[in-house]
């Protein structure tokens, strides 16, 4: 009997190590992530949990007592029919079409003129990201002299082929433009090394075997590289998205008035982001900039999502 | 009192800070741990802009070796916002945070946050009804800032370019040239069309004209129920419309104040005139030194008065440091120093028993043309007539200055201009 209860201490014994070593390999891969997600939830889930919340309040500074004054959708329903958060929307999307297409296009043909063998080719390589690691203030601040409307470079040039001095933040169409430079300028790099990156994933015999075939260099590009690229492609149209739709340093400096919140003196700038900001911080209207935020949020996570289908509708023609 | 713009001299370093300003401005507060009677206190100072205190601090050393003074300077926008902010969250707050005369209402509701200046032997009579009442709490029992200097107006101008042409060019005869605004108005189409350079403008920006004009009404968006009352004021109708008018006799160089254009635009001579009060003495002087003498100073146009800046002094009761935080205040704010600050950075004082003082009444400035500053600015704010305030005001004066740029930019017609201005004080107040 004695010698039957004795193997059961021992059991018990052997279990510890096996229960620690089940804990080690399925709890570690946990442990390893937390600190992403504990510092996710700290500085992007309750922020965006509590602005979800501070949204359906009518908090606003002027009014004490109003931060749990519950209002519902009111935000909401005020935000539709607010011709200011239209506009934002239109000068958002006018933006980023004419920062993001004509950007990741520069970014594809400076790609391919990067993959082919350059002297130097690794400090031109380098050389193209340099506008992103400099600072947006300082960028848009260079480039608001450039687009100065009296003594700016840009119209001291144009001003050389007859053409009227412009005032970039007068216009429309004219401060979307020069946005749209400051942007392109300091994102077109970027974009350039990804696709370069996906290029260099490219088999060369893809090449070598076209090339024997008689193709020419654009037929090459046009053929092998974009489909190959399709993957990274996708990438960056959808992080250019994101962006654009983020667009808020380089609008906010291009004002160089008092209130460079408002994005130009007739809003024609003001972006979502802007709006955003100018609705909680500067008319300190917290609830209703709140409540911008998340539709942003959600135009965001509709245009992704846009995004996503159409590539794979596209993938679907071309497996057809 | 009026105001939607105060000095910010460098706007655009400054909005490039206001981007990280919120963050370091977490580190505003004082630093180090409670300290006896004479051991030694850091005193945190958050300003906007150049205050001209910084040989001011030196000085204060050396009557109190234990305080050591730390200076926070953000831009205009980016101070005030991250003050309510920091009032709001109940930390973050300096021992010493300056508020201007347009944001000054805005911080009503919360006087009870700050340190009440009544009960510290500070009396209010000091000063002028129009400077200490703004900043009273709202049942008008504390008073939560000392007033620094205030911002009356007078008219700055080149008496070159006005020489060049054909206008008189002498302080006095300048001054009785305007009788009221719109004489300034037309003496403006008369410059227009006789100045040699077609380049060089009457004035700098069209919000600057309207702010002076509606600066000397009594009351200007608010009534005095707090009401927002821009779309029924007379007074806002007609400053508009002279103002509208002057821009559509091309007198405006449309360059916005603070902006880097505007700056230039003192340094390159792009504008003959400028609605100028005593601070703007030294900000000329820093953008265009090459001017020195070109300039000179006569009376404003109109009734007289109008403001423009001036600031106040408050202690949040955050402070760790009250005591030696209310005796820095007090006497930074005491006459002694705003004489000096008057005579040496152009901040002109608002301690009324300054300003029949010879030191202040009988300063002369030599740059611009030895002009007698203190005598002009004193009788400027004797003109001051207090205006109602409200909490929006700054934002208000703004959106209305934003659309006189697009009248400016050709851009709107007036009456799309007015329907936006309208529209955009709505989205500020509801």
């Amino acid at each position: 009997m004695a010698v039957m209860t004795r193997p059961r201490p021992a059991a018990a014994h052997a279990a510890l190590p096996v229960r620690r070593y089940r804990l080690d390999t399925k709890g570690a891969p946990y442990a390893f992530v937390a600190p992403f997600f504990v510092v996710f939830g700290v500085f992007g889930l309750f922020p965006l949990v509590y602005t979800g919340y501070v949204s359906l309040t009518g908090w606003r500074a002027d009014t004490p007592g109003s931060e749990s004054a519950f209002v519902g959708w009111r935000n909401y329903v005020a935000l539709w029919h607010d011709p200011f958060f239209w506009n934002a929307v239109k000068n958002t999307i006018g933006i980023g079409l004419i920062s993001t297409v004509p950007q990741l296009l520069l970014a594809l043909g400076v790609a391919h003129l990067l993959n082919y063998k350059l002297r130097g080719r690794t400090l031109i390589r380098m050389g193209v990201l340099l506008p992103n690691v400099t600072s947006v203030a300082a960028v848009t601040i260079i480039f608001v002299q450039l687009f100065g409307r009296d003594y700016g470079m840009v119209n001291w040039l144009l001003g050389l082929v007859g053409v009227d001095h412009v005032d970039w933040q007068a216009g429309t169409w004219t401060s979307w433009i020069a946005i749209s430079v400051i942007v392109t300028w300091r994102w077109t790099g970027y974009n350039a090394l990804i696709y370069l990156a996906g290029m260099q994933a490219i088999p060369f015999e893809l090449y070598e075997s076209a090339a024997l075939d008689g193709a020419s260099r654009w037929r090459q590009f046009r053929t092998i590289t974009v489909p190959m690229l399709r993957p990274t492609i996708l990438f960056t149209v959808i992080v250019s998205t994101i962006g654009s739709l983020q667009l808020f340093g380089e609008p906010l400096l291009f004002n160089t008035s008092q209130t460079p919140t408002t994005g130009g003196s007739q809003h024609q700038f003001q972006t979502l982001a802007l709006y955003t900001y100018d609705q909680f911080w500067q008319k300190f209207k917290y609830g209703y900039g709140a409540a911008i935020s998340w539709a942003m949020f959600g135009i965001i996570a509709l245009f992704v999502a846009v995004n996503l289908v159409a590539a794979r509708r596209m993938r679907g023609v071309d497996a057809s | 009192m009026r105001v939607a713009m105060t000095r910010r001299p460098a706007l655009l370093f400054g909005v490039g800070a206001m981007l990280v300003g919120s963050l370091l401005a977490g580190c505003g507060s004082s630093s180090d741990g409670p300290a006896g009677d004479n051991g030694p206190v850091t005193l945190t100072v958050n300003l906007f802009g150049d205050f001209g205190y910084q040989d001011l601090y030196a000085r204060y050393k050396e009557s109190h070796p234990n305080i050591t003074v730390k200076q926070n300077v953000t831009d205009y926008g980016a101070h005030h916002k991250n003050l309510q902010a920091h009032l709001l969250s109940g930390a973050g707050t300096a021992d010493i945070e300056a508020i201007e005369i347009g944001q000054i209402a805005g911080f009503r509701p919360q006087a009870a946050k700050f340190v009440d200046f009544l009960g510290q032997g500070v009396r209010k009579d000091q000063w002028v009804d129009s400077k200490w009442q703004p900043a009273t709490s709202q049942d008008g029992k504390a008073l939560f800032g000392l007033g620094t200097d205030v911002g009356g107006l007078a008219l700055c101008y080149r008496s070159d370019l006005l020489k060049a042409a054909g206008l008189p060019s002498d302080r006095d005869a300048v001054s009785a040239l305007f009788t009221d605004w719109n004489s300034y108005v037309e003496v403006g189409k008369q410059f227009q069309a006789k100045s040699p350079d077609k380049n060089v403008k009457w004035f700098d920006a069209g919000s600057n004209l309207y702010n002076a004009i509606i600066g000397q009404s009594t009351r200007n968006a608010y009534d005095a129920s707090g009401k927002v009352i821009v779309e029924t004021n007379p007074a806002v109708k007609q400053a508009w419309d002279t103002t509208v008018a002057a821009i559509q006799a091309g007198e405006s160089a449309g360059l916005a104040a603070f902006s880097p254009q505007w700056n230039t635009g003192f340094a390159k001579g792009q504008f003959a005139t400028v609605t100028c009060p005593s601070w703007m003495m030294a900000y000329i002087k820093d953008n265009a030194p090459d001017t020195a003498g070109k300039w000179d100073i006569a009376r404003i146009p109109g009734t007289g008065g109008g403001n423009w800046g001036g600031s106040y002094l408050t202690v949040p009761r955050a402070s760790r440091h009250q005591k030696e935080a209310i005796e820095l205040a007090k006497w930074l704010t005491a006459p002694e120093q705003e004489k000096w600050l008057f005579t040496n950075k152009g901040n002109f004082p608002s301690d009324q028993a300054l300003w029949s003082q010879p030191e202040v009444a009988g300063y002369d400035n030599p740059f611009f043309n030895n002009a007698p500053a203190g005598k002009i600015f004193s009788e400027s704010v004797k003109s001051l007539k207090p205006q109602i305030l409200g909490p929006h005001q700054g934002d208000i004066g703004n959106a209305i200055g934003n659309a006189l740029t697009t009248v400016e930019q050709g851009t709107a017609t007036p009456d799309a201009a007015w329907k936006k201005a309208v529209a955009d004080v709505r989205n500020i107040v509801s």
